[in-house]
């Protein structure tokens, strides 16, 4: 399957990822060729087989809600960006109207 | 003779019995980093002045009362994707060159607890998406049997720094092959163990359905001896499983093969295979041959789909993963951004390198709407039966030996510009993964130019101890690990 520089947009955005022009090309190359690759797989009859999402078999794991040592906020604000006293600084995400 | 010369096992002995101080083991590791550093770059943080202040806070200690644990006094490095606490953890990425962990993954806190001393943490591919630590972002580290080749990867700085002698033993971490290949390619003993058997809590996940920690050591001893500290349940990793963890350095005393059966795929014998790699295997499975193993041919016909299969799930996995890089609570942020998606989209742009936007783009992709069925799903279809492959060879056999990579190590900058075909370098590792097995990578032979040749050893889920066993009866007849470059 051929991906355009359209389609590398398209899933740069869903990624949040800004590309550059270059990228979009080179990408758009790399992307066609490794899922050129991938689409080998249609000769697996996989019909009625269950898709592998663990491999131990794991199911939900539980534990009682209780009060345990966490980070304080000091700690987790330490490799903060930027940061208030005692919160991450964000650009402002609210328009007035 | 020289400490650094020393396995973990033998510098363990000497240190125990007294007759050698963490001050002394320290002074000697960081001659010999400061000898051979500058040519190998295995490292991206040296940790130079803690190993000091801890080698002697522990000779203080054990001045009176001598109580030690397993490891005391050792001197590890540790792959630069696993949390230590205040000591900086980079991922060799943009993104976290200045980022601090403000607590331990949990391999690091068994380490701390039985006191063993930190010399600093290792390059890798970044984010461990690579195989020849090309992709750091803090630039290659080299193969110390050959400068101008790779070390592999990702895990590439502590195999490097294994060989080199720089540390006594190393923590790294396999998603597709991350330990044993830069393990073959470097001569020295990479372990992979069971999905579960160690805690992934503290390692910056990758794909979190195939990422396992595991050792880096000189010999099989000290890999049994090292992977015993980090084994074990966690509560934090509600994928750890609750089992007991044998006594892995009991499994080594068995020093014969008879009643073990050893199958042979036929696929990992193919086109491509390099023949000096070909002619070291065949004369290793000779080898475990006359120490008595029972010696099987096995099919394992879905080896051709595990490259496709793991290039869907490990960037579908990881570009779920990478999706807390958005430069907001910690790590890099991109300046002069106008709002908030502005924000995300351009910190990521000029935090992440080329590999990991080429992997996030391509697992975006499979999970994208009108995608997810006809790639992401079929992979994991694919992968249940590259997983019922295994099942049935391990109904005939008790451990399966193959090449640990097709060719020795390669070149730098020989691959870095074709994708795929770096990714088809990983062809040999990354089905383990994919099924969760233990493997084991162990030196067995040279190639014409004088580069290590690695066995790969796999076993049934939590059968560590065959493994283990296996390759240390092969090591100890055949001394392959003993040969130690000369780093020039």
């Amino acid at each position: 399957m051929e991906i355009t520089q359209q389609d590398v947009e398209k899933v740069a955005q869903l990624a949040r990822l800004a590309v550059s022009a270059a990228e979009k090309e080179i990408f758009a190359r790399q992307l066609t060729q490794i899922l050129g690759h991938v689409d080998t797989l249609s000769q697996y009859d996989t019909a009625g087989i269950e898709p592998t999402t663990t491999v131990m078999g794991h199911v939900n794991v539980f534990r009682e809600d209780l009060v345990r040592p966490s980070l304080s906020s000091e700690q987790a604000l330490a490799n903060a960006p930027e940061r208030e006293v005692d919160g991450f600084v964000v650009p402002k995400i609210l328009e007035e109207r | 003779m020289s400490l650094h010369k020393l396995t973990l096992c033998e510098l363990q002995k000497q240190f125990q019995a007294g007759e050698v101080t963490a001050t002394e083991i320290v002074r000697a590791y960081f001659l010999r980093i400061g000898h051979v550093e500058p040519k190998v770059k295995a490292f991206v943080t040296q940790a130079k002045e803690s190993a000091f202040m801890e080698a002697e806070v522990l000779d203080r200690k054990l001045k009176g009362w001598r109580k030690t644990q397993p490891l005391t006094g050792m001197p590890l490095a540790i792959k630069d994707n696993i949390c230590t606490d205040g000591v900086s953890t980079t991922c060799s990425s943009r993104m976290l060159q200045n980022f601090v962990p403000p607590y331990d993954a949990t391999v690091i806190a068994k380490l701390r607890a039985q006191e063993y001393i930190l010399l600093g943490k290792t390059n890798l591919d970044e984010f461990a998406m690579g195989s020849s630590t090309e992709n750091s972002a803090f630039g290659p580290s080299r193969n110390p049997w050959n400068l101008h080749c790779v070390p592999g990867g990702s895990s590439g700085g502590s195999a490097a720094a294994v060989a080199a002698e720089e540390c006594v033993a190393a923590l790294g971490s396999d998603t597709g092959g991350s330990i044993r290949q830069p393990a073959a390619f470097c001569g020295v003993v990479g372990l992979k163990p069971t999905y579960g058997r160690v805690s992934r809590y503290g390692l910056v996940a990758f794909a979190s359905s195939l990422d396992q920690i595991g050792p880096i050591t000189r010999d099989v001893s000290d890999s049994a001896f090292l992977l015993q500290a980090i084994a074990g349940h966690d509560p934090m990793d509600s994928t750890s499983v609750d089992r007991p963890v044998p006594d892995y350095m009991k499994a080594l005393q068995k020093w014969d093969l008879k009643t073990v059966k050893v199958g042979v795929p036929v696929e990992f014998f193919a086109e491509g295979l390099d023949p000096d790699v070909e002619q070291s295997v065949r004369a290793a499975i000779g080898e475990l041959k006359q120490l008595g193993a029972e010696i099987k041919e096995i099919r394992l016909p879905r080896t051709d789909a595990a490259v496709a299969v793991y290039y869907v799930i490990a960037t579908a996995e990881a570009s779920s993963n990478l999706a807390r890089f958005d430069g907001v609570k910690f790590g890099f942020r991109a300046k002069e951004t106008k709002d908030l998606l502005d924000l995300y989209m351009k910190t990521r742009q000029e935090g992440f390198g080329p590999e990991v936007k080429r992997r996030i783009m391509l697992g975006t992709y499979v999970l994208s709407a009108g995608y997810y069925d006809a790639y992401y799903g079929k992979a994991q279809a694919v992968r249940t039966l590259v997983c019922q492959d295994f099942d049935a060879a391990f109904k005939e056999v008790d451990l399966i030996v193959t090449p640990a990579t097709p060719t020795p190590a390669f070149k730098l900058g020989e691959k870095s510009e074709d994708p795929l075909q770096m990714y088809l370098s990983d062809i040999f590792t990354i089905s383990v993964n994919l099924a969760g097995l233990p493997a084991i990578a162990l030196p067995c032979g040279f190639s014409k130019e004088g580069l290590p040749i690695g066995l790969q050893l796999i076993g049934r889920a939590f059968e560590e101890e065959t493994i283990l066993r296996a390759a240390h009866a092969y090591e100890q007849s055949t001394q392959w690990h003993l040969k130690k470059p000369t780093i020039r």
